[in-house]
């Protein structure tokens, strides 16, 4: 037998070692254990301060007896190597867990325990924990703002067909592939403009266009699976055929009109909010700034000084302004402006200046990866006799925005998380909505839960585009 | 006059103040190869990249098969798709596979279809010998690989002039061979070349004439021969004495 040195533990003695500090460990944890979630103090006949910080103590001992390099045990390993490399470390690793078990009855109490969640009014709500009768009751608000019930489901139908159409692309076939930039950067958010501006909008309106829709719908989705040698003519004679068909052959005007069939009510913009909104507004804006941010981007590094000192003022000037004073101008100020008798919505105005907004971060993000790229890649595609679309398009772009990913991936982030700025125009997505909620009178003091709700919300929409972005990088990575 | 494909007379460049090119007058005839040499700095790099038009040039003119490189040279891209350019850095496209980086400006550029554009990328490959890592990225091919794919990529626009800035540089001493190697088909394949070298091997071999400059100027031009048996200015004596 060994001598033991407990200040220098070693691998001679490795089970007195590991047992003693092991146990100790384990009473720390158990002390704390108790103490959170039964609330029973086990070493309360100590004196207070030494009673509050015996379980560290006792925690930091085991932790320093277990600290065997090269023991031969894996998992003892494993843990030295990565939360008890040295005395600090250890002292964190060990706050870290009591913090967690500390704060797990509270939270568990207050979300499952002792919550509620039956019910109809706030009178079931009398326990220590959250209500979430409110939010079930508010549900539908939450989600549609104050769009009638009754015609909600042309919200879902507009967002599973819009979701429907983005998959499109893993079913196109090998001879369609090359088309799908074209379909995303072109066709999709024309269709999915048709879709919510006048689908979800309805009133006369919608029957102006409403066989616009129709057409360009049948003629995408049969123009993906009936490949064609004239592609190009398909897609100009289909849909404008469909369109005569529509209008002129099945007489759908007149059906309306006989009352055989029934024309959708008109939703004025402003009833439209919650999560849908949400959608809505950081959709088209995602959609419209990547494009605005490339061109800008380009702009700035163009050598036609109008071109180049037009885009270097739109960037300087959307960065230098706050968000909130350009919603409020998009509302107030612009219409000031316009002829007495044009008219543009509140929700398009918003749309515009959120989406020019963040063209300039988008741009001078891209404006980055291009600067990264070497010059060599802009003299190669030049020897090979391309101009400067096709030099950009097929050399330059590809690989700046690749190395952009991640800075596009949080400029986007960022504005999802934006949006609920627009309340400054009176148009209420979910924050706004909660906002409104909560000053109900039935319903005061319910804002804890509602804000937990639109957190948990926003964490799954952005975890989940993070997640995509990271799949895009990897998806794209070539080098080596 | 038809069998001078490249044309330079009294032409001068400057990058600010510094004047690069002085006064340099240069006529290269179809199926010639042309070796340039001289010290670093002294303006061999940036002769041939006016050439090409990388580069602008202040004074002179240059004429390249028939046409002036001027500002306004509204085509300069069909006149670079007829001037092949190797670089120093290989500079493939790291996003595309070695096929579509040899594809990529026939297709776009020539607008030649698909099919023909594959068939002819891999042809070429075969002749620099690395059809069998078609599909690879550059990424994963050795320097001298990807030296030899960036020739096989200009060759697949089937250009009238090659040109080559120092390829070799940036090469292990063992890579080197391999790549001379597909220089050297190419020449006895009857290309026009201009190559900027430091490798006076290469030059002997294959080299017609070769042109000698420093700081800007082109101090001499002698056939390969009488280049390297008796140079007549003070200092290419110099250079040659240190080189060999």
């Amino acid at each position: 037998m060994n001598k033991l040195n407990f200040l220098q533990p070693d691998k001679n003695n490795l089970n007195t070692y590991l047992y003693t500090g092991t146990i100790l460990v384990a009473l720390s944890i158990f002390i704390v254990f108790l103490n959170s979630f039964f609330n029973k103090d086990l070493i309360s006949f100590l004196p207070g301060t030494l009673s509050f910080f015996l379980p560290l103590i006792l925690g930091f001992i085991g932790l320093h007896l277990i600290r065997i390099d090269h023991s031969g045990l894996k998992f003892l390993d494993s843990i030295n190597k990565n939360i008890n490399t040295n005395n600090f470390n250890a002292f964190l690793s060990l706050l870290i867990v009591f913090v967690v078990i500390k704060s797990l009855p509270p939270l568990l109490s207050w979300f499952i325990l002792d919550a509620n969640i039956a019910g109809d009014t706030k009178d079931v709500c009398t326990g220590s924990g959250a209500c979430w009768t409110y939010i079930k009751i508010w549900f539908n608000r939450f989600m549609y703002g104050m769009y009638p019930n009754a015609e909600q489901w042309r919200i879902n139908l507009s967002f599973i067909a819009l979701a429907f159409l983005g998959t499109i692309g893993f079913f196109a076939t090998e001879k369609f592939k090359k088309y799908l930039t074209l379909y995303y950067v072109v066709v999709y958010p024309v269709i999915a403009f048709f879709f919510i501006f006048f689908f979800i909008s309805g009133g006369p309106i919608f029957f102006d266009f409403s066989y616009g829709i129709i057409a360009a719908v049948i003629s995408v989705i049969i123009g993906f699976f009936i490949p064609s040698k004239f592609k190009m003519y398909y897609f100009i004679i289909v849909p404008i055929t469909l369109y005569i068909l529509l209008k002129y052959v099945f007489f759908y005007e007149e059906l309306i009109e006989l009352g055989k069939l029934e024309a959708l009510e008109w939703v004025e913009t402003g009833a439209w909010g919650g999560l849908s909104l949400t959608f809505i507004v950081s959709f088209f804006c995602l959609i419209f700034c990547f494009p605005i941010g490339l061109f800008l981007s380009l702009g700035r590094r163009s050598d036609f000084p109008i071109i180049k000192y037009f885009s270097i003022g739109m960037i300087e000037f959307w960065r230098g302004v706050p968000l909130i004073t350009v919603l409020f101008m998009s509302s107030v100020m612009f219409p000031m402006f316009l002829p007495e008798d044009m008219f543009i919505d509140k929700l398009v105005r918003v749309i515009i200046a959120i989406s020019l907004f963040e063209a300039a971060y988008v741009a001078e993000v891209i404006r980055g990866g291009l600067q990264a790229l070497p010059r060599g890649q802009y003299d190669a595609a030049k020897s090979l006799g391309m101009g400067y679309w096709k030099m950009h398009i097929l050399v330059i772009l590809p690989q700046a925005l690749k190395l952009v990913i991640p800075g596009i991936a949080n400029t986007f982030l960022a504005l999802v998380k934006d949006t609920p700025l627009i309340f400054v125009v009176g148009l209420l997505e979910i924050v706004g909505m909660l906002n409104l909620a909560k000053t109900n009178p039935e319903w005061l003091g319910f804002a804890m839960e509602g804000y937990v709700f639109a957190s948990v919300l926003f964490f799954i929409i952005c975890y989940a585009m993070s997640k995509y972005s990271y799949n895009l990088e990897q998806k794209y990575k070539t080098e080596r | 006059m038809s069998d001078k494909i490249i044309q330079i007379t009294e032409m001068n460049k400057w990058f600010g103040d510094f004047q690069v090119l002085k006064n340099i007058n240069l006529e290269v005839e179809k199926n010639k190869k042309i070796v340039v040499c001289g010290p670093s700095g002294s303006g061999k790099s940036t002769l041939i990249r006016c050439i090409n038009r990388l580069e602008e040039h202040q004074e002179g003119s240059i004429i390249v098969d028939g046409n002036e490189l001027t500002a306004d040279t509204k085509d300069i891209e069909k006149i670079r798709a007829e001037v092949g350019m190797v670089f120093q850095q290989f500079n493939l496209f790291p996003h595309l596979s070695i096929l579509d980086n040899c594809t990529l400006a026939p297709i776009w550029v020539k607008k030649m279809p698909k099919k023909d554009a594959e068939d002819l990328a891999i042809q070429h490959l075969e002749k620099v010998q690395i059809a069998d890592q078609a599909n690879k990225y550059p990424g994963q091919l050795s320097g001298g690989q990807q030296q030899r794919c960036a020739i096989a990529r200009a060759l697949c626009m089937e250009p009238k002039i090659m040109l080559f800035d120092e390829p070799t540089s940036a090469l292990d001493p063992e890579m080197i061979k391999e790549v001379l190697d597909a220089m050297v088909n190419l020449a006895k394949a009857g290309m026009t070349m201009i190559v900027v070298t430091h490798e006076m091997g290469f030059a002997k071999e294959v080299a017609d004439e070769v042109i000698f400059m420093d700081e800007g100027m082109i101090v001499e031009r002698a056939e390969t021969k009488e280049f390297f048996a008796n140079p007549k200015s003070d200092r290419t004596k110099l250079f040659l004495s240190q080189i060999l």
